[in-house]
């Protein structure tokens, strides 16, 4: 009896020390990062991490909010900030709304060329942006969107994703909903906003961070169709950074690690409060 | 479609609409134009362009910058799906298990998902740091002299080290989500059966979870292959030099920056028959498992 | 109140399944008919066509004198409560039984008053404001019924309403229904699988098989009369025996056993029908059986053997003895029914 509760509890402990040791390669890394923009750049520069920390916040991160480099001088932390949450919102609004829109006509109408409709919609999920990443610039550039927002965002909408997850929940909703609807006389209009946009509450909110999530970590896109300093994100930003760690004379650490710091906490924050939501939508689209 | 669908002829088309017109410009005109210029080869200084056929590919294929990086993505692709899968799997297994602080370990386990590949990037680059990076620290105890961005092996392991990490907490929620959906009466039946916990979990656990996980493995070389370009950007720090490049990489180097819009509409196209080759894949393995079951 | 008219009804999907056969009755004011037969029947595509959820492939449907084929469900002034209850998950009690009405620009004033009449009239005052998750089934139901009260529907329409509750509380709803029903008085279809229900709540009885109408009648012409060995099996717990006879010499005959002897049907093989109430235990009776098992049921007892190699059931009272083993048994007068053996149409 003795032994066999003992061995429980080893076998616990084990438990527990995979569970501690894999949260700590999590987070110590960012901790690192967090450390460093509490010291001055010079005190970086010579021993990188450690483990005290220093009074350095309030000025890097005026630096990283407000000091600006390049030619232009107007790619501050904050606009870069505002950047990040203009693709972030824009791209997961206009996401859920042309994906809620589509995977309604797919699921809610009988339609000729509906199968032709679905096949030409649900092919663009084979393909991702980066495939088709250069002839995408090019249309961009003909259709004169370079450094615009339109032009940031729209190409990434550009696949089926939200439909797919959309036209998923809905058909999970029970048939015999809509068939009350039209006899207790609703319109497609009428259930569309009485009875379905309710309903999809919880996974709107969950696609929204999803994509929020997906939108303001874009990286590549963002660094092809944004040249223009005003223009860029955090997240393209990331390129600015690594130059300023390289390019002075005492590389401006404390300044770029905030930086990045700014650029992990709102989708970090998000993820976490909405943790169960979020969850629910990433682990629904499997099916 | 539902049984009683609205009928409706103009309502479902404007529905589409927006969807339809997004997909045309920003998807199919692309992807048509990449199938078009990789068969042609365009004046330098952009005046027209002249059919060549096939020879862009051939000479892809015989290009042995191009071969090194194939043959790298293919390793980077393998180590970083089967690692990120086994060590998510690992801590998803405990996670489910653990009754204290199940909710806290979940939570620390799964916001890295949230920080973005170049920012894991730039994190991997203060890890490997040269002059006092803490893991080159680390490794330099048992005689390893790290250098980032100049021995080959060196970046390689630095851009799969941060990829994984990057790649832990998705797969990790997916496999915690799997295990939690397992019957409650299927394992305590298996606790019956089978005294042994490592064979409950081969003999039950782990086959209940090959759907998530299959649909991890394409999921995970998806990230793999074009996810990790932020990753391999930035601990590149845009200076490809002779360091190991993915083909995805490849494609914004030779197009973006060398202007080679033939040869990078090419390999553009390569990539293409490559996802829907493992999509087509994919559907044949879920079209099976449905057989099964 | 009003006439339901079928004409030559017909379903039949694009690929060529044909999943109502054309089908014609009339229902007339106030009645209760129950739509019955096993799953896949058709009964349900037939209720579907009525409630205009369902295109009509052919034929006529008038509900209160108007032809309705192509009208939107919810221009037919019917109204319908479903076997999940489709109730809005989203929307309060009162608003559930309330949005049909809504969408009919009624003044609120009157919405209200008539929901808080349905509300009375089912017990709900209670939970108006409640969501539906909140409800036991037995509520949901009555708020599915609620909503479709409050519509002053000309016709009711039930898909098996019943089927997901418990049998206790299905007991006592179908009373609750049928007893609403008599009250207001609405023409009602009901959707049901179950024989019982069925028995106890119809007027008239519908039953259906393989997208085909067997037969129409009240329950009691439907349990005594059977048109067909299928609604013979089908309608009754336990259902009515069906033994392979002979009609010879003017009597038909189960193997050696004489169980009519005046049988108006021309000679050769008939197939045989008795209910098991109508076989009774005599020791001087003509029929010996084999009782292989008895299954005591408190109030009876159910005896299962053969009579002539062919398994059957008998159902006798708790008084009378049951043991297995041989069992001299006579039949009711009037209790055999004839088949014909190959159609399996009443003789």
């Amino acid at each position: 009896m003795t032994t066999h509760k003992r061995r429980l509890r080893l076998s616990t402990v084990v438990d527990h020390a995979i569970l501690i040791a894999g949260s700590l390669l999590m987070i110590v890394p960012v901790l690192m990062l967090v450390q460093m923009t509490s010291m001055p750049d010079l005190i970086n520069m010579k021993t990188g991490p450690s483990l005290s920390i220093g009074d350095q916040w309030v000025p890097n991160f005026e630096k990283a909010m407000f000091q600006a480099d390049g030619f232009s001088g107007i790619n501050t932390g904050t606009r870069m900030l505002m950047n990040s949450f203009i693709l972030g919102i824009g791209f997961a609004f206009g996401k859920i709304f042309v994906g809620m829109l589509a995977a309604y006509a797919i699921v809610y109408f009988r339609m000729r060329y509906a199968s032709l409709a679905f096949w030409i919609i649900f092919t663009t999920l084979l393909l991702p942006l980066e495939v088709r990443i250069l002839p995408s610039y090019e249309v961009v550039q003909r259709l004169g969107m370079l450094n615009t927002y339109q032009g940031l965002i729209i190409p990434l909408i550009a696949s089926a994703t939200a439909t797919f997850f959309f036209r998923q929940y809905f058909r999970s909703i029970p048939e015999e909903l809509v068939e009350a609807a039209r006899i207790d006389g609703a319109g497609p209009v009428r259930f569309f906003f009485d009875i379905l946009i309710p309903l999809s509450r919880t996974m709107i909110a969950a696609m929204f961070i999803i994509m929020f999530v997906y939108g303001w970590n874009q990286y590549l896109w963002p660094t092809m169709v944004t040249t223009e300093e005003g223009m860029f994100t955090l997240v393209r930003g990331i390129k600015q950074i690594t130059q300023m760690l390289e390019g002075n004379q005492i590389p401006e650490y404390g300044r770029a690690n905030m930086l990045a710091l700014i650029a992990i906490l709102p989708p970090v924050m998000i993820v976490i409060f909405f943790q169960s939501w979020f969850v629910k939508g990433l682990t629904e689209s499997d099916k | 479609m539902k049984r009683a669908g609205f009928t409706s002829a103009w309502l479902p088309a404007m529905l589409l609409l927006p969807q339809l017109a997004v997909i045309a410009i920003f998807f199919y005109w692309p992807a048509a134009h990449a199938l078009r210029s990789s068969f042609y080869l365009q004046d330098p200084f952009g005046f027209g362009e002249t059919f060549v056929g096939l020879s862009n590919f051939t000479s892809l294929l015989t290009s042995a910058a191009y071969s090194r990086a194939a043959w790298f993505t293919v390793f980077f692709t393998l180590i970083v799906t089967f690692g990120s899968l086994s060590i998510a799997l690992l801590l998803a297994v405990k996670a489910d298990k653990v009754i204290r602080g199940a909710k806290t370990y979940r939570t620390l386990l799964m916001w890295v998902y949230a920080v973005a590949p170049p920012v894991a990037g730039v994190i991997g680059l203060i890890m490997f740091n040269q002059s006092w990076g803490p893991l080159k620290e680390f490794f330099a105890l048992f005689g390893w002299d790290f250098k980032l961005g100049v021995n080959y092996f060196d970046t390689a392991f630095a851009m799969i080290a941060v990829s994984i990490w990057k790649q832990v907490p998705v797969n990790f929620i997916f496999f915690l989500s799997g295990l939690q959906s397992i019957p409650k009466s299927v394992r305590e039946a298996a606790l019956i059966d089978n005294r042994s916990a490592t064979g409950r979990f081969w003999d039950i656990t782990f086959p209940l979870l090959a759907p998530t996980g299959f649909f991890l493995l394409i999921t995970n070389i998806t990230y793999a292959m074009f996810d990790t370009f932020g990753v391999i950007d930035t601990v590149l720090k845009g200076q490809p030099g002779n360091n190991p490049m993915t083909l995805v990489y490849k494609v914004y180097v030779d197009g973006f920056r060398g202007n080679d819009l033939g040869g990078s509409s090419a390999q553009s196209v390569v990539l293409m028959v490559l996802v829907l080759a493992l999509t087509v894949f994919q559907f044949r393995m879920i079209e099976r498992r449905i057989h099964y079951t | 109140m009003s006439h339901v008219t079928l004409t030559a009804l017909r379903k039949v999907y694009p690929n060529g399944f044909e999943a109502v056969k054309p089908a014609s009755y009339t229902i007339t004011p106030g009645e209760f008919v129950v739509l019955v037969g096993p799953s896949g029947c058709g009964k349900s595509t037939m209720l579907r066509m009525i409630a205009g959820l369902e295109d009509i492939s052919d034929g006529t449907l008038e509900i209160a004198g108007r032809v309705v084929n192509t009208l939107d469900p919810a221009d037919r002034d019917i109204a319908m409560v479903f076997q999940n209850y489709a109730l809005y998950p989203h929307m309060t009690v009162r608003k559930n039984i309330g949005y049909g009405l809504q969408n009919r620009k009624i003044p609120k004033d009157v919405i209200a008053a008539k929901v808080a009449e349905a509300s009375a009239l089912l017990n709900l005052d209670d939970y108006l404001d409640r969501k539906p998750s909140q409800l036991s089934g037995g509520q949901r139901q009555r708020v599915a019924m609620g909503r479709a009260i409050v519509r002053d529907p000309a016709l009711f329409l039930f898909d098996e309403p019943l089927s997901n509750l418990d049998a206790k509380l299905r007991n006592q709803m179908r009373i609750e229904i049928k007893a609403l029903q008599r009250r207001l008085g609405v023409t009602s279809i009901y959707v049901t699988h179950d024989q019982v229900e069925a028995m106890t709540m119809a007027d008239r009885i519908i039953v259906m098989n393989a997208g085909r109408i067997e037969q129409i009648g009240t329950p009691a012409e439907i349990y005594h009369t059977p048109a067909t060995t299928f609604v013979a099996s089908f309608m009754g717990a336990p259902p009515m025996n069906l033994l392979d006879g002979q009609i010879a010499g003017g009597a038909a005959r189960v193997g050696d056993h004489t169980v009519m002897t005046d049988a108006p049907a021309a000679p050769g093989p008939v197939t045989v029908g008795i209910r098991p109430e109508d076989i009774v235990a005599d020791p001087n009776g003509p029929l010996t059986l084999d009782i292989a098992i008895v299954e005591e049921l408190g109030a009876h007892r159910l005896l299962h053997g053969t009579l002539a190699g062919q398994q059957l059931s008998v159902h006798v009272g708790k008084d009378s003895p049951a043991t297995t083993g041989p069992f001299r048994a006579a039949l009711k007068p009037g209790a055999v029914s004839l088949f014909d053996a190959g159609t399996g149409e009443r003789l």
